[in-house]
C-alpha cells in the first residue's frame, strides 16, 4: 500500500468542563487517507463526522493526537486541500467568477492567470456563461456547482466534502454525483483523493472505494472496509449493491454488535466504550413512534408478526436514515420494537400500543416510559417528593451536564419534556423553567378558564 | 474573453447621458477638493472661541457646510473606531466580555458629560488654533454616534455562519482578504442602517454642542446649531425659519444623495438565498455605476492598487490553516508580557478610580440628595415620555403597517422626519409653550417625545408588517371584536418589535433629558428639576465632582433598567412571542 496523504494518529476531541468530567466527542481514532481513493464517512448524527473532517482538513485542532500531511505535522507544512460545504458557503456578495477567484487571490496569483483558471474550471463544472451572476440568482444545484468549482480551482490533493448533496433535491443530487464521479474517473481533475462525509448510505455505496462507519457516544470507528466487488458504474438494483447497503444498515441500527460482513475485506474493530448512567434519549416525538408502529402493522399485515426491513421502511417513507433511526431507537428503548438483523420487529406491547385508542395509548406510553427511561422516572419522583410539586429545570440540567454536552443536554431535556407531557407524567412551565405536576396545573387552568 | 462577458450585468443598464454624468461627477470631485481646502484653512486659523453669528441668510450656506463637515468627520471616525472595536471584541476571547461591558456602560453615559473634559483637553492640545475647538465638538458628536455602530459590527461578526468562516480558512484568506470579502460585506447592511441612526443622533447633539459654556468661558462655533440658537435668543423668527428650512434641505439631500444610494447598493450584501422582489431604487447609484470617470478610476487606480496589496499580503502571509502550534511555543514570553501589561493597566485603573472617588468627597450631602431627587424626576419624565409616545405611535404604526399603500407613502416621509434633529425645533417649541404658559418642567417631556417617538413608530410599523396575513384572516373569520383583535393578534405580534423600539427610545430619552431639561434661551437659562439638568448645569459651571457623580448615577440607572427590565422583556420577546 502506498504512503497515506493524510494520517491521523490517535486524534480525539473533547471539551473540558469546569468539573473533573470532560465531554468526549470523539475517542482516540486512527485514520488515513490514501491516494487514489474516495473515502465515505458514514454515521448517525452526533457521531462526530463533521468534527473528524475538520480535524483531518486542518480546520480544527484535535484535543489530543496528531494529524500528519505526507508524514509531517499538518500545522507545520503547507497543505493543499479544499472543502465542499453542505450549505455551499458561497459569498453572496461576490459574483460566481469572483467566488471562484477568491482562493487564487489569497494565493497571490496574477489577475490574468487567475481569471483564465477560474473560467476553465467553471467550464468544466458546466457553468459557462454564468460568470457574472450572483449566487442568489442560481438554483441550489447550480450553487453547489460553484462550490465545486471554488474547491477544485486550487487543484487540491485531497477534496473534502461535508454532506455536499444533502441540501439538494433528489434528481439534482443524482446528477451532480454522477458528474463528480465522471470527473474523478477520467482524471479531469488532478485531485488525488476524495473524502466524503454523508448520512446517505446509498450515496456512500454508490461513490466510495472505502467506507468508514462511525458510532456515537463518543464518536468512534465501528468499521472501515474497502468496496471491492463493485465496479463503476454501480447498479443500485444489483444484488451486491443492496447487500452492502443492507449490511451498513445493520451496522447502524445495532450499536452494540458489529455484524459479520458479507464477502468484504474486514476492517479494524473498535471497542464500544459506553458506560453511561443515562441512556441517550433518541429525539423522536411520541406521535412519530405511534405512526411508525401503525405503519409497520399496515405494511406487513396482521399475520406476519409485524416484521420489516428498516432499509425498505426508510425507502417506503422516503426518509433519510438520520430521520428514521431516532424513531426506531425510541420505539426500541420503550420496548415497542426489536431490531433483528436489520429488520424491525414489533413486540406484543408495541402492537397493543399501536392498536389502542388515544387515552389508552397515553397510559401504555406512561408505563413504558417510566419503566425504561431513567430521566423520566427521576423527574416524576422528584415532583412527587416535593411539597409544592414543582422542580426547577436546572436541577436536571446539572445532572445531565456531567454526561452530555451543553447542546445535547438541552435536547435531552426537550425530548424528556415532550415525552413527559404526552404521557401526562408532568408538565413544564416554560416561562419559569420548572417542571410541574399536571393535576395542579389543571386546577389552576380550570380557574383561569372560569374567569 | 470579451465574448464571455455578454451576460455581465454591467451591460444590462443602458448608459444614459454619460457626458452629463461624467461632468457632474468631475464637478463633485473638484468641489470636494475645494471643501477640504476651505476646512483646512479655517481650522488652522487662529482660535476664536466665541464667533459672532451673523443672522443674515447669506451666511447660512457656509454655516450649514461647517456643521455638515463636523458630522461627516465624526461619522468617519465612528466608523473606523466601530470596526476596530467590534473586530477586537469579536475575535479576542479574553477581551470580549470586558469590551462589551465597557460598550454597554459607555453608551449609557450622556454625551454632554464628556463635554468639559474633551473641550479642555483639545484646547490645551491646540491652544491657539481653531482646530482645538473644532476637534472637541467633533469628538463630542463622535461619542453620540459611535456605540451603536460598534455594537452592530460586533453582532454581525458574531453571527457570520460557521461554514463561511471555514471556507475563508480552508482557502487561506489573509486577514485582509477576510475583512474585505467576508466580514465587511456581511456587516454592511447593519452598518448602513446604524449609520443613519448615528448621523441623526449626531445632528441632535451638534445643534446643542456648537454653543456652550464651560466654567467661565463661552464657546461658540460657526454652524447651523449656533445660528438657530442665536436666532431664537434674539427672537428673530425670520432667521429661525431660514435655519429650519436649511436643516430640512440638508436632511432631504443626505437622504437622497447618501442613504438611498447606500441602501440600494447594500442590497447585494443581503445574506439570503432568494432574490427579493422589491428593491430600493436610486438614480444616484445608477449614475455612479455608469460613470466613465469612476469606471476609469476603478480600472486604472483602485483595482491595480488592491491587486498589488493582495499579492504583497499573500507573499507574506504564512499559508498555514492551523497556526496554534507555532503560537504554543511563543506563549510563555507573551503570557509574561500580557501579565505585566494587565497588571500595569489594573494599577492605573485603580489609581485613577481612587482619585475620582476622592473627587466625589467634595460633594455635600444635600447635593447628593438633590441629585437623587433629580434622578427620580427624570426617571418619571422618561417613562411618561415613553408612555405618551407609545400611545400615539402604536395605533398609527399598526394602521400604517397593515396598509401597504399607506406604508409606501408614509415610510419614506417618516424616515426623513426621524432624521430631523428634534433639538433644532426645541427653541421654537419652548417659545410656543412659554406663550401658552407651560414651563420647561412639562415642556421637557414634550421635547423628549419629539426625540424618541420615531424609534417606536418605525419598529411598530415593521412589527405590524411582519404579522402573517393568515393570523389576520383568522381574526376576520372568527369575527374577533377589536379588543380581542388587539389582545390576541396585534399586540403579541408586534411585541418583539415594540420592545426593540422601547429599549432604543428609553436610552434616547435619558440622553435627551440633558438637553431637554436645561435650555438657554434669550440670555436666560430655563431649567427644571432633573438629573439631565444637573449634568448640564455642572458641565456649564465646570463643576467636575457633581458632573462625575451625576453621570455615574445616570449610567447606573440606565444599565440597571436595561438589565432588570429590558433584557428579560427582550428574552420573552425572543422566546414566547417569536413569529416563525
Amino acid at each position: 500500500m502506498s504512503e497515506p496523504i493524510i494520517r491521523a494518529q490517535q486524534v480525539e476531541k473533547f471539551y473540558s468542563q469546569p468539573s473533573e468530567n470532560r465531554i468526549q466527542v470523539i475517542s482516540p481514532t486512527d485514520l488515513s487517507i490514501f491516494p487514489g481513493e474516495i473515502v465515505a464517512l458514514l454515521g448517525p448524527s452526533g457521531s462526530g463526522k463533521s468534527t473528524l473532517l475538520r480535524m483531518l482538513s486542518g480546520l480544527s485542532q484535535p484535543s489530543a493526537g496528531d494529524v500528519f500531511w505526507h508524514g509531517k505535522p499538518i500545522s507545520r507544512v503547507q497543505i493543499n486541500v479544499s472543502i465542499v460545504f453542505q450549505s455551499f458557503a458561497l459569498f453572496p456578495w461576490l459574483t460566481v467568477l469572483e467566488n471562484v477567484e477568491a482562493p487564487l487571490k489569497a494565493r497571490g496569483m496574477a489577475p490574468q492567470e487567475r481569471r483564465q483558471r477560474s473560467l476553465k474550471i467553471l467550464d468544466t463544472v458546466g457553468l459557462d456563461g454564468f460568470e457574472a451572476a450572483y449566487p442568489k440568482e442560481l438554483s441550489g444545484g447550480m450553487r453547489q456547482r460553484v462550490g465545486f468549482a471554488r474547491a477544485l480551482v486550487v487543484e487540491p490533493e485531497v477534496l473534502f466534502m461535508d454532506e455536499p448533496f444533502s441540501a439538494l433535491d433528489v434528481l439534482t443530487a443524482e446528477n451532480l454525483r454522477s458528474e463528480l464521479l465522471e470527473l474523478w474517473q477520467k482524471k479531469t481533475i488532478p485531485t488525488q483523493s476524495i473524502f466524503l462525509v454523508t448520512h446517505n448510505i446509498e450515496e456512500a455505496v454508490l461513490l466510495a472505494d472505502r467506507i468508514i462507519v462511525l458510532g456515537r457516544n463518543p464518536g468512534h470507528v465501528r468499521t472501515d472496509f474497502k468496496v471491492t466487488a463493485l465496479p463503476h458504474p454501480r447498479d443500485r438494483k444489483g444484488p451486491a449493491f443492496t447487500q452492502l447497503v443492507d449490511y451498513i444498515y445493520k451496522v447502524l441500527t445495532r450499536p452494540d454488535v458489529t455484524p459479520a460482513m458479507p464477502t468484504l475485506t474486514p476492517g479494524r474493530k473498535v471497542r464500544d466504550q459506553r458506560q453511561m448512567r443515562y441512556e441517550m434519549l433518541p429525539h423522536a416525538r411520541p406521535g412519530g413512534i405511534a405512526g411508525l408502529l401503525e405503519l409497520l402493522i399496515d405494511l406487513t399485515g396482521k399475520d406476519t408478526a409485524g416484521r420489516a426491513d428498516i432499509y425498505k421502511l426508510a425507502d417506503e417513507l422516503a426518509f433519510e436514515i438520520d430521520d428514521l433511526l431516532p424513531i426506531v431507537d425510541a420505539a426500541t428503548l420503550l420496548g415497542f420494537l426489536r431490531v433483528e438483523e436489520g429488520d424491525a420487529v414489533i413486540t406484543p406491547a408495541g402492537r397493543e400500543y399501536a392498536e389502542s385508542e388515544i387515552l389508552r395509548q397515553k397510559e401504555l406510553f406512561r408505563g413504558a416510559a417510566t419503566e425504561h427511561v431513567l430521566l423520566l422516572r427521576q423527574i416524576t419522583r422528584a415532583l412527587d417528593n416535593k411539597t409544592d410539586h414543582t422542580v426547577p429545570e436546572e436541577f436536571f440540567l446539572d445532572m445531565l451536564d456531567e454526561q452530555f454536552s451543553e447542546e445535547e443536554t438541552q435536547r435531552q431535556l426537550e425530548t424528556a419534556i415532550n415525552w413527559g407531557r404526552y404521557a401526562e407524567l408532568f408538565d413544564f412551565d416554560a416561562a419559569r423553567r420548572r417542571f410541574i405536576l399536571p393535576e395542579i396545573e389543571e386546577s389552576t387552568k380550570a380557574v383561569e378558564d372560569w374567569e | 474573453m470579451s465574448g464571455r462577458n455578454t451576460f455581465s450585468r454591467e451591460f444590462i443598464g443602458e448608459r444614459t447621458w454619460p457626458f452629463f454624468i461624467d461632468l457632474g461627477v468631475a464637478a463633485a470631485l473638484l468641489a470636494g477638493f475645494y471643501a477640504i481646502l476651505w476646512i483646512g484653512k479655517f481650522w488652522f486659523s487662529t482660535a476664536i472661541p466665541e464667533v459672532a453669528i451673523q443672522r443674515s441668510p447669506s451666511h447660512l450656506p457656509l454655516y450649514a457646510f461647517y456643521s455638515t463637515a463636523r458630522i461627516f468627520i465624526a461619522y468617519i471616525l465612528s466608523l473606523v473606531f466601530a470596526i476596530g472595536y467590534g473586530y477586537i471584541a469579536a475575535y479576542n476571547k479574553r477581551m470580549e466580555a470586558l469590551l462589551i461591558a465597557t460598550l454597554d456602560i459607555l453608551q449609557s453615559i450622556p454625551v454632554l458629560s464628556f463635554l468639559p473634559g474633551v473641550m479642555l483637553a483639545m484646547m490645551s492640545l491646540f491652544p491657539s488654533r481653531q482646530i482645538g475647538i473644532e476637534l472637541g465638538a467633533i469628538l463630542l458628536i463622535f461619542t453620540g454616534e459611535v456605540w451603536n455602530m460598534a455594537f452592530s459590527f460586533y453582532t454581525s461578526l458574531k453571527s457570520i455562519p460557521r461554514e463561511l468562516h471555514e471556507a475563508a480558512a480552508i482557502n487561506r484568506f489573509s486577514p485582509l482578504q477576510r475583512l474585505f470579502q467576508l466580514e465587511l460585506p456581511y456587516a454592511t447592511i447593519g452598518l448602513v442602517w446604524n449609520s443613519m441612526v448615528s448621523v441623526a443622533n449626531g445632528w441632535f447633539f451638534l445643534i446643542v454642542c456648537e454653543m456652550f459654556p464651560v466654567g467661565s468661558r463661552n464657546f461658540r462655533l460657526p454652524g447651523l446649531g449656533s445660528y438657530l440658537q442665536t436666532a431664537a435668543s434674539n427672537g428673530d423668527t425670520q432667521a429661525m425659519v431660514y435655519g429650519l428650512i436649511t436643516m430640512v434641505l440638508i436632511i432631504v439631500l443626505t437622504d437622497q444623495l447618501l442613504w438611498r444610494p447606500l441602501i440600494a447598493w447594500s442590497d447585494k450584501f443581503k445574506f439570503e438565498n432568494v432574490e427579493s422582489a422589491d428593491r430600493i431604487q436610486s438614480p444616484i447609484l445608477h449614475m455612479i455605476r455608469n460613470s466613465n470617470v469612476i469606471g476609469l478610476m476603478q480600472r486604472r487606480i483602485f483595482t491595480p492598487a488592491s491587486e498589488s496589496i493582495y499579492r504583497f499580503v499573500a507573499a507574506r502571509h504564512e499559508h498555514h490553516i492551523v497556526r496554534k502550534e507555532a503560537r504554543r511555543r511563543s506563549r510563555r514570553s507573551t503570557t509574561l508580557i500580557a501579565a505585566v501589561a494587565s497588571f500595569a493597566a489594573a494599577a492605573a485603573v485603580i489609581f485613577a478610580a481612587f482619585h475620582a472617588t476622592l473627587l466625589l468627597r467634595e460633594i455635600h450631602r444635600h447635593e447628593l440628595l438633590s441629585l437623587f431627587e433629580g434622578a427620580g424626576a427624570t426617571l418619571l419624565r422618561v417613562n411618561v415620555a415613553l408612555l405618551l409616545a407609545s400611545l400615539w405611535t402604536i395605533p398609527v404604526g399598526v394602521a400604517i403597517g397593515f396598509n401597504p399603500r399607506l406604508a409606501n407613502i408614509a415610510q419614506p416621509l417618516a424616515q426623513i422626519a426621524a432624521s430631523f434633529p428634534a433639538t433644532a425645533l426645541f427653541p421654537v417649541i419652548l417659545l410656543g409653550l412659554m406663550n401658552i404658559g407651560v414651563g420647561i418642567g412639562v415642556g421637557s417631556v414634550a421635547l423628549m417625545i419629539l426625540g424618541i417617538q420615531w424609534y417606536i413608530l418605525f419598529n411598530v410599523i415593521a412589527g405590524a408588517m411582519a404579522i402573517p396575513s393568515d393570523l389576520k384572516e383568522v381574526s376576520n373569520l372568527f369575527r374577533f371584536s377589536s379588543l380581542q383583535r388587539w389582545t390576541t393578534v396585534i399586540l403579541p405580534g408586534i411585541f418583539p418589535f415594540l420592545i426593540t423600539g422601547l429599549v432604543t427610545a428609553s436610552g434616547g430619552a435619558w440622553n435627551a433629558s440633558i438637553v431637554a431639561e436645561y435650555f438657554q434661551l434669550k440670555d436666560k437659562t430655563m431649567v427644571t428639576t432633573g438629573l439631565g439638568a444637573q449634568i448640564s448645569a455642572a458641565s456649564a459651571r465646570g463643576d467636575f465632582p457633581t458632573l462625575l457623580l451625576a453621570t455615574i448615577i445616570m449610567a447606573l440607572i440606565v444599565v440597571t433598567i436595561n438589565r432588570l427590565v429590558w433584557r428579560p422583556l427582550y428574552h420573552l420577546a425572543e422566546t414566547k412571542y417569536r413569529l416563525d
